[in-house]
């Protein structure tokens, strides 16, 4: 489903992000994508939704390849795509309600079916009750879920999750880590950047480590190596 | 379309003060050009009021007959320039100066003017190189004596005109990039307000049209009430103009509208142009 290939990206100014990166990852897959920070976890996801397009090589998600994809279908892959920050990205004037309806008005959804489509996304993150709170009324790993929602909500193919739990607590963490994982059980393939080496050694997914724009190990080539991350 | 449209109108909710801001520059600037405008609607008038007493005289040798003249007229009507040529024998001539300069009435006691024919020339053949070439061609009368047509005035009347026609298409030029780039920096600043909105409209999947679609419209909403407003300006100055000083007269209802869309047309340029580049940058 999503394929790297010797993708090589360099920045104008910082220089080479990432170098010589091929993968695959499969249809309805957990990977666990780690790293020291700079190591290029960022820019490997970037490459993935299509903000950033490779210096050299190929990402192909679907039928879509960063060699001949246009500005349009960019914006069609992304409607495939979850995404989910560490920093939230809510619009704080709009409650959680509002804000996961923002991402179904703004690709053209009929008014008539979002209510429904939006009680069900929140429901499914378990917040359906604070449907009318504002981002500011809500803790750090509610407004996480809500993101997440957001990112649900289309039924995407592949969520992708840059440090979601970066800024939340432990208790936090697991609520979300446990989400993530109930979500990609339902089949959506997770992409899920993070710090947490405890986390990694505690679930048996699939582990990617990037050490300076390298892609330094994968626990799909060596399916015990994980313990020594 | 029904999104883009609560979009806009929500701009000028959630930001009313910087909304303000950009209608009153527009129509700050759109009242300076209003101004000009109304300026230029009144010297074009009163040129024209001008313009029509341009004519050219054509003194008759002493001793012409009424026949002749007559005949005369008859052939400068015939030129495609001319309006209307009148004959005006020397009696007449002569009871017109004494009637038009009354405190020389006494030098004209005995006096004589010559008869003459004088001619008024259609809108359009009144600048000074066709009132030349008339006046030439009547020389050519075998009993015409002198021809007269104030070359020098004809020539200033047009040097102002021409004057004014050039500053009222270059300050217009100028008051017009001015509002587009007001407008421009005040589309930014919204885009710039909105960029968290805007980044994730991309991240969802929005098109770049959708994301653009609510600034344009806003841009457009900003112009044409900034070009209301600054009507209702330049008209309350106009009124104020004619009560105080002297008559003006204010633009006709189709001059009126074409400036309000004016304002809309500006406004949407001032986004398009300001909204792709800042799009770009968040």
């Amino acid at each position: 489903m999503i394929r790297y290939t010797s993708v090589h990206k360099e920045y104008p100014r910082t220089g080479v992000a990432l170098t010589g990166v091929s993968l695959t990852v499969l249809k309805g897959e957990f990977v666990f994508l780690t790293g020291p920070s700079g190591a290029g976890k960022s820019t490997f996801l970037k490459l993935l939704y299509f903000e950033e397009r490779p210096t050299r090589g190929e990402v192909k998600i679907g039928p879509v390849s960063s060699a001949t994809a246009s500005k349009s279908d960019v914006a069609k892959l992304r409607r495939r795509i979850g995404i989910v920050f560490q920093d939230f990205r809510l619009l704080e004037d709009r409650t959680a309600e509002q804000n996961v309806a923002f991402a179904l008005e703004v690709i053209g959804t009929p008014r008539a079916v979002i209510p429904a489509k939006v009680n069900r996304a929140l429901q499914q993150v378990g917040l359906a009750a604070k449907a009318t709170a504002l981002p500011r009324e809500l803790s750090g790993g509610e407004q996480q879920r809500v993101a997440i929602a957001r990112a649900l909500v289309n039924d995407p193919m592949v969520l992708i999750a840059d440090e979601p739990t970066g800024n939340l607590d432990d208790r936090a963490t697991r609520g979300i880590f446990e989400l993530l994982r109930s979500i990609n059980a339902s089949g959506t393939a997770v992409l899920m950047a993070t710090h947490n080496l405890d986390l990694i050694r505690k679930n048996p997914f699939r582990t990617l480590e990037l050490n300076r724009g390298q892609l330094v190990f994968d626990s799909a080539d060596s399916p015990a190596g994980a313990e020594d991350l | 379309m029904r999104l883009a449209v609560r979009e806009a109108l929500l701009a000028f909710r959630r930001a009313p003060l910087l909304s303000a801001l950009s209608v009153t520059t527009i129509a700050v600037s759109l009242f300076a050009f209003g101004l000009f405008g109304l300026v230029a609607v009144n010297l074009r008038d009163a040129l024209r009021q001008v313009e029509e007493r341009v004519e050219v005289r054509a003194f008759l040798a002493e001793g012409t007959t009424a026949d002749a003249a007559a005949a005369a007229i008859g052939d400068i009507l015939a030129f495609p320039e001319v309006a209307t040529a009148t004959y005006v024998t020397s009696e007449q001539a002569l009871a017109r100066a004494r009637r038009e300069l009354g405190e020389f009435e006494d030098v004209f006691d005995g006096g004589v003017l010559p008869a003459s024919i004088e001619i008024r020339l259609k809108e359009g053949a009144r600048d000074p190189g066709t009132v030349g070439a008339v006046a030439r061609r009547l020389r050519n009368f075998a009993f015409v004596d002198d021809v007269r047509y104030g070359a020098e005035w004809v020539e200033k009347l047009y040097r102002v005109r021409t004057i004014a026609s050039i500053a009222a298409l270059a300050l217009g030029v100028a008051f017009g990039a001015v509002a587009i780039i007001v407008i421009g920096a005040t589309i930014r600043m919204t885009v710039l307000a909105r960029a968290r909105e805007i980044a994730i409209m991309r991240l969802v999947g929005a098109t770049d049209g959708f994301i653009r679609l609510p600034f344009l419209l806003e841009g457009l909403a900003k112009g044409v009430l900034g070009g209301l407003v600054a009507l209702g300006a330049t008209w309350i100055a106009a009124t104020v103009i004619s009560a105080q000083i002297f008559a003006v007269s204010f633009f006709e209802p189709r001059v009126a509208i074409l400036g309000v869309l004016c304002g809309a047309v500006l406004g949407l340029l001032g986004s398009a142009v300001s909204v792709g580049r800042q799009l770009k940058k968040v």
